[in-house]
């Protein structure tokens, strides 16, 4: 057994070039060009259920990034909300609409020429503002650095942990990011409300052919036992607009 | 290990950490394959038994123990088909996205004190979180299978799985609100000590919401009577109805690591995890903590405790399995929304008024009092944030 280090060791010895590379880099890349990759892939695809396993992919990689930086809370709330919850609900959407026009989605040349615009357009913007956000650096001495969320609240509101309050006040000057995350969420809260109100069923104007029959007066033998359901045939046949 | 092998082997660091990751892999993946051999000759045996009969006698001796290994064989030896429309790459990835994701889970499953693949903060979430992904390599098989049967099982897997992850979801939220903690290891060592320690025996609506918990694992990992995406007398095999050979058999290893991983989980968070009924090692004196020999025995010990918890679960499923009839769909359903949700919200509160009642239990004597005082709470240097609170309320009177 005392040969087994010895013979690693020996093989070992040689110094590689794997040694001087930085790990946490290359998971990043790796991580983060799945991501990228599939991303374009799900835009590339044109079978609906092909983008949703492309776009699992993606924001499986993303959560992966999440617990490469530490933040394991923000990547299992990633896998359970996005990964999960949301996928699966398109899959639903997806099976429940499996018609022939949705199933293979081929968009003009009009619509990918607008996609693009709108794409990069957007791709501007985030970039603009990314880059635009000071880089984190170690916290500052007599914090504990504890790997929580309360770092990131605290930077929504507008208070980076990571910087000196007291020397310079103008640095943590910010609006911080509380008031878009909360348009955005009555955004999103008004798309439901108006999502439910799109797909509520309307209120039906013709009366069904069940409702005109039995708005008819019932035969003396059912006479008796229809006495209870009398008040019910009445104002059907007012709503109706049938005869009395 | 990897220090070991850094300290004493003198490995490099990047060849040492890569080999304790492929051993604690390894180690895994047998965990589910090596399960899934003997739950599946178990399963068979049961069946026979609860069925009146004998099951399995020939293969491999008296009691038919080869039987898994022959079934294995068999599939390996079969011929690997796809129907002519199907959709190939999904149908051929979909196995592997299921055992995937069953596999990731046992990831941030511990077995014993230090016995884990990767110690997470928020372990239960991530398993919960994990275990959910299982469900899309179904709806993939059943989609890209051209096939009637699959796609009606797998619409019937998706509607069941994601109704049930609420109530349990909830009934997981109960002991992490116990423990105070989301990391597995925490709220298993909060449930040292004797019987009475358990969360089980914690007050009586941790009692009612581990049955909850038990028919909501039932359902979310596809068991009868909640096996409604395979139902064999109307959908033929439902969500599998097309794969044969080994992608066949990977959905199986996925549906018996589940199980096995649910099981552990109600371990886990009910049942003291790896700490048994009688705490025999601190009876002798002896730590799981200090690292030395005597403790290694100590974690087998818990190890031998938490599986022999997570197999007797599997088996209780298996038992569930062959005594009760299919559900229909809108009985499952009715199952979750009606009687496990508001149960389970209810048993919740209950826990929560309790803990706020009651802190040390019914009878202080019997219960040392766990999960009251939490380290990140406390002032002084150990609180997380204490220091900067300052600080951050004179950053907010500068800014406008």
């Amino acid at each position: 057994m005392s040969a087994l280090p010895m013979i690693a060791g020996a093989l070992i010895a040689a110094p590689l070039p794997v040694a001087a590379i930085n790990w946490h880099s290359l998971f990043f890349l790796l991580f983060a060009s799945v991501s990228c990759g599939f991303a374009v892939a799900v835009v590339a695809a044109d079978n609906v259920v092909r983008m949703a396993f492309y776009l699992v992919l993606s924001l499986g990689a993303t959560a992966g990034l999440f617990f490469l930086a530490g933040a394991e809370f923000l990547g299992a709330m990633q896998l359970m909300i996005y990964v999960g919850g949301t996928l699966v609900l398109l899959v639903f959407g997806v099976m429940l609409t499996a018609q022939a026009p949705l199933v293979a989605i081929k968009g003009s040349g009009r619509d990918r020429v607008l996609a693009g615009i709108v794409g990069v357009a957007l791709l501007a913007l985030l970039l603009q503002a990314a880059f635009s956000v000071k880089p984190w650096r170690a916290p500052a001495a007599g914090v504990v650095a504890e790997p929580a969320a309360t770092p990131i609240g605290m930077s929504l509101v507008g208070v980076r942990v990571d910087e000196p309050a007291v020397g310079a006040p103008a640095a943590n000057k910010r609006p911080g990011y509380m008031l878009p995350f909360e348009i955005v969420s009555i955004h999103l809260l008004v798309v439901l409300v108006g999502a439910a109100y799109l797909a509520r069923a309307k209120r039906r104007k013709v009366p069904r052919a069940i409702e005109v029959a039995a708005s008819v007066e019932p035969p003396a033998s059912v006479a008796e036992h229809a006495s209870i359901g009398r008040e019910r045939h009445r104002s059907g046949s007012v709503l109706a607009g049938g005869r009395p | 290990m990897a220090e070991f092998l850094i300290n004493t082997v003198r490995l490099p660091a990047w060849l040492a950490w890569s080999v304790t990751a492929g051993v604690a892999a390894a180690l895994i993946l047998n965990v589910i394959a090596g399960g899934a051999l003997v739950f599946i000759w178990a399963e068979r045996k049961i069946a026979g038994r609860i069925q009146d009969r004998l099951g399995p006698t020939r293969t491999g001796g008296k009691f038919g123990w080869l039987q898994s290994l022959a079934d294995g064989l068999k599939l390996l030896a079969k011929e690997d088909l796809m129907p002519d429309g199907a959709d190939g790459m999904l149908f051929r990835l979909a196995p592997y996205v299921s055992f995937c994701a069953s596999f990731c889970a046992f990831i941030a499953l511990p077995f014993a004190f230090d016995f884990i693949g990767q110690r997470m903060n928020v372990g239960v979430f991530f398993v919960i979180a994990v275990l959910g992904i299982e469900v899309f390599g179904v709806i993939l098989a059943g989609y890209a299978s051209a096939s009637k049967w699959s796609l009606f099982g797998a619409m019937r897997e998706a509607a069941q799985v994601v109704s049930y992850e609420v109530p349990l979801g909830m009934c997981v939220v109960v002991p992490v609100m116990l423990a105070g903690s989301m990391d597995l290891v925490t709220i298993a060592e909060k449930q040292a000590g004797w019987l009475t320690n358990w969360y089980l025996f914690h007050d009586p609506f941790t009692f009612v919401i581990f049955w909850v918990y038990v028919t909501c694992a039932v359902a979310s990992v596809n068991r009868a009577p909640f096996d409604l995406a395979e139902a064999e007398s109307e959908l033929v095999a439902g969500f599998h109805t097309e794969y044969s050979g080994l992608r066949w058999s990977y959905f199986f290893m996925a549906e018996y690591g589940s199980m096995f991983l649910v099981s552990a989980l109600a371990a886990l968070l009910f049942l003291g995890g790896w700490n048994g009924p009688v705490p025999v090692a601190s009876l002798l004196g002896l730590s799981e903590g200090t690292g030395d020999t005597a403790s290694y025995f100590v974690r087998l010990l818990g190890m031998a405790n938490l599986l022999g918890k997570a197999s007797l679960g599997v088996l209780i499923m298996m038992w569930i399995r062959w005594t009760l009839p299919r559900l229909r769909i809108d009985q499952v359903m009715m199952t979750c929304l009606k009687y496990c949700t508001p149960l389970a919200a209810a048993m919740f509160l209950g826990a929560m008024l309790w803990q706020i009642a009651l802190p040390g239990g019914l009878v202080p004597g019997l219960r040392r009092p766990a999960g009251e005082i939490r380290e990140g709470w406390l002032p002084g240097p150990g609180g997380a944030f204490k220091v900067r609170s300052a600080d951050v309320g004179k950053v907010v009177q500068v800014s406008p």
